[in-house]
């Protein structure tokens, strides 16, 4: 009988907020205009937000947190302006936090995971006021939202260089006898099977590649940006099954720390690896965020509309590869760097030169004009490259190439 | 002479630790009282400890942090009341001793059945789908006590192991679930289900987003409590917990009362996920629970399941934990310093349970 009575206040209880939710949703529409205003802010009194998914011991995440002190530095903005949020994962925990940012009166809000996305969009729509940036992410420009805006750094470029500098290590190899040609086998920790990892290992190959055009690569995933230990565990892996370089684009330490063991030289991601791997990390590709987060702030404080889709590479030195490990890289690698990089600067390099590499023995414009698969990236293709990261910041090339295998775990 | 007379002294006490037969209620509060007023202090040492700031100024950022703004006052609300329900759910099972630690389990696969209606049942009209939600996911949670309720009626298996391991289950049918759901692909993640729609949304009302779930949460508790004060299957679950064999020579059905119950017990959990899924987070993922079936077992036993006491420590541990979040923030912090503070004040609550329970008496030697 009890029961009874608890289904009939549920349905009673249903049926009322039914009811009353008709006459709310005029409430909450003029609510939207609550937030800041952007009139009269300055360096002195801009208040910035940041949601990360990681802390200071994660590599990604430090490299943001070094983006937002550059921009503090640069721009003369106080601690006090600057409220950090870390650790927070991809869920509705993201939403709270974006609407306390909001509610703490933040002109403009980063937040730094490709899975903080849906839920930083939904605050956005909420505080039309203020600037939500969502650094990997796709949606900002089909969002129809002015004040969403995605970013990301020409990483790519910086893959390419590093994949340049372990081409050189590889022919060194070949050279000393310790390896033959065709045993120039490339191995890569990747954390998800999507275009953002295979843009960054196709790009890095497409560097070993251009140095050692014997070179071959096999991908393994670990289903996760930060997982130490399948990382170590991949890289064992690979190593296992005839790598003899390894890369990687995970966050943490796990595959150096393998590699050091095995005695395999490595290209990290993010961070000087050199710390955990003295005797095997070659450099690193890292990200310079504070490039975009000065030019944000700047923007925001002078009431200027940014772009739903920012990106930047060596042209405006938004991407680096850390110092070269002098005692691993061959002699010649320095010279190499500095001339790929002044060409990538100047855009006389295209990294996904589409004369460069094969899809299934063809090149990838046959392919485009063949497969019906592959019709979805004629937008990209023209003047003899793909062009990553123009149409929207976020990468877009998802073709495994030839001489690549990628298996997921 | 004097030295000899010290050790004499000494030696004539010693001490025992002795089982209370009855506390009074007031000295029960007061004790818990006293473990409240001590972790507040002990966290206010490692606050100010690590931050060198004012305590004054500390505490002035819990409160900030926990009700300081419209929004913060609702989100620390919404938290309260989803622990308040779970809790109150744990209550029939625990009242017949009956250890359902898969409260955890319960809440994510009613979770799993609200997110699935909200993915697969846009186009159902809203009145309908919300009902549909409501009572799948109760169905749901139902299903998954129901599992260990029968095997305990039946072959007498562990209760707790096996509800504890179900919580394992359930994760992995989550992690399962987001396989299909994960949006945008390779994200690992769902995302904010029907985000344009609001289909399954616990709809606004009175300008609240939450008000829905208050209302849910104030119905089951004063449906729970008068089941269980009132009535007469009420009466039942505290003789079976009392002592199975006198229940049945007094003819109670007792395997029935323990299904029954059981069903009544995770049904409310399996709400619990609804709640959350519909009324709050708007997506599912293996952190949907959080935690939160296992902290609602001491918001239960802290408050003797007493229904006022229960929304009682339910308030006291969010409030606490939002507060820190704000304290992690203010002061730089990392975010796992909110964690470390919710830690003390768990360790101090479950303390003083012990001096509830057992009481720390003096007697003379030659009593011995």
């Amino acid at each position: 009988m009890k029961r009874k009575f608890l289904s009939i206040a549920l349905a009673l209880t249903t049926a009322l907020t039914l009811c009353a939710c008709q006459s709310s949703d005029n409430k909450a529409d003029s609510n939207k205009t609550e937030g800041t205003k952007t009139e009269g802010l300055t360096a002195q009194n801009v208040k910035i937000g940041v949601i990360y998914i990681g802390d200071e011991n994660e590599g990604y995440t430090a490299a943001h947190m070094a983006g937002i002190d550059e921009m503090q530095k640069e721009l003369g903005v106080t601690d006090a302006q600057v409220i950090e949020k870390t650790l927070i994962p991809e869920d509705e925990s993201c939403t709270d936090a974006a609407e306390d940012l909001a509610d703490q009166g933040c002109n403009i809000i980063f937040a730094t995971s490709f899975g903080h996305e849906s839920y930083l969009m939904q605050v956005a729509a909420k505080y039309p006021d203020i600037q939500f940036c969502h650094a990997t992410g796709y949606q900002a420009a089909s969002s129809g939202l002015s004040n969403f805006h995605n970013y990301f750094d020409n990483i790519y470029e910086a893959r390419y260089v590093s994949g340049v500098v372990a081409g050189l290590k590889l022919n060194e190899m070949i050279a000393k006898g310790s390896i033959t040609k065709d045993q120039a086998k490339v191995g890569y920790v990747g954390a998800f099977p999507y275009a953002e990892v295979i843009s960054g290992f196709t790009s890095f190959f497409l560097g070993v590649q251009s140095q050692c055009p014997t070179a071959t690569m096999e991908v393994q995933y670990t289903n996760s940006w930060a997982n130490m230990t399948a990382e170590g565990e991949v890289a064992t892996q690979l190593i296992a099954d005839g790598c003899v370089l390894i890369s990687q684009h995970a966050d943490t330490t796990g595959a150096p720390t393998a590699c050091e063991n095995a005695g395999v030289p490595c290209v990290g991601y993010n961070v000087d690896m050199t710390s955990v791997a003295p005797k095997s990390a070659l450099t690193s590709a890292t990200n310079n965020w504070g490039v975009y987060y000065k030019y944000a702030v700047d923007s925001v404080i002078k009431g200027t509309q940014m772009p739903t889709d920012w990106t930047a590479g060596y042209n405006q030195k938004a991407v680096a590869i850390t110092a070269l490990n002098e005692e691993t890289v061959p002699a010649d690698a320095k010279d190499k760097v500095a001339e790929v990089e002044k060409q990538l600067a100047d855009g006389s390099l295209h990294v996904f030169d589409t004369s460069k590499f094969k899809v299934g023995g063809k090149s990838l414009e046959e392919k485009i004009a063949e497969d019906k698969d592959y019709a979805k990236y004629s937008d990209y293709v023209k003047d003899g490259y793909f062009h990553e990261s123009e149409i929207a910041s976020a990468p877009a090339f998802d073709i495994i190439i030839d001489n690549i295998t990628a298996k997921a775990q | 002479m004097n030295e000899k007379a010290v050790n004499i002294k000494k030696e004539k006490y010693i001490r025992h630790i002795v089982k209370r037969d009855v506390i009074s209620k007031k000295k029960a509060w007061f004790i818990r009282l006293i473990a409240v007023v001590l972790s507040l202090l002990v966290s206010a040492v490692v606050i100010v400890g690590i931050t060198k700031e004012n305590p004054l100024s500390v505490y002035g950022g819990i409160i900030n942090g926990a009700v300081g703004t419209n929004h913060r006052l609702w989100t620390t609300v919404r938290e309260i009341v989803v622990l308040l329900l779970i809790a109150v759910g744990l209550v029939p099972a625990f009242k017949m001793r009956f250890w359902n630690l898969g409260a955890e389990g319960q809440i994510l696969i009613g979770a799993v059945a609200s997110a699935a209606l909200m993915i697969y049942g846009k186009s159902i009209p809203a009145p309908l789908l919300l009902t549909l939600i409501i009572v799948c996911s109760m169905l749901a949670g139902m299903l998954w006590g129901l599992l260990p309720g029968i095997f305990k009626a039946i072959y007498n298996t562990n209760e707790s192991l096996f509800t504890l391991m179900l919580n394992y289950v359930a994760m992995q049918i989550v992690t399962f679930c987001i396989v299909f759901w994960e949006n945008p692909s390779g994200s690992n993640s769902v995302g904010i289900i029907n985000a344009a729609t609001r289909a399954g949304w616990f709809p606004r009302a009175f300008g609240n987003e939450y008000f829905m779930n208050i209302v849910i949460v104030v119905v089951i508790t004063v449906a729970i409590s008068v089941y269980m004060r009132y009535s007469k299957q009420g009466y039942e679950i505290a003789v079976v917990g009392e002592s199975q064999n006198t229940a049945r020579y007094a003819g109670i059905d007792v395997k029935k009362v323990m299904i029954r119950t059981m069903m009544i017990s995770s049904a409310i959990c399996g709400l619990a996920g609804a709640v959350i899924v519909s009324g709050a987070s708007h997506t599912i993922s293996t952190s949907t629970a959080g935690g939160r079936g296992f902290t609602a077992i001491i918001v239960a036993w802290m408050a003797n399941m007493n229904p006022l006491g229960m929304l009682l420590v339910s308030t006291f541990l969010v409030f606490m934990q939002q507060g820190s979040i704000q304290i992690a923030s203010q002061y730089g912090l990392n975010e796992n310093a909110s964690d470390i503070i919710t830690g003390i004040l768990i360790f101090f609550l479950i303390g003083c349970e012990f001096f509830i329970h057992y009481r720390i008496e003096k007697t003379k030697m030659e009593e011995m």
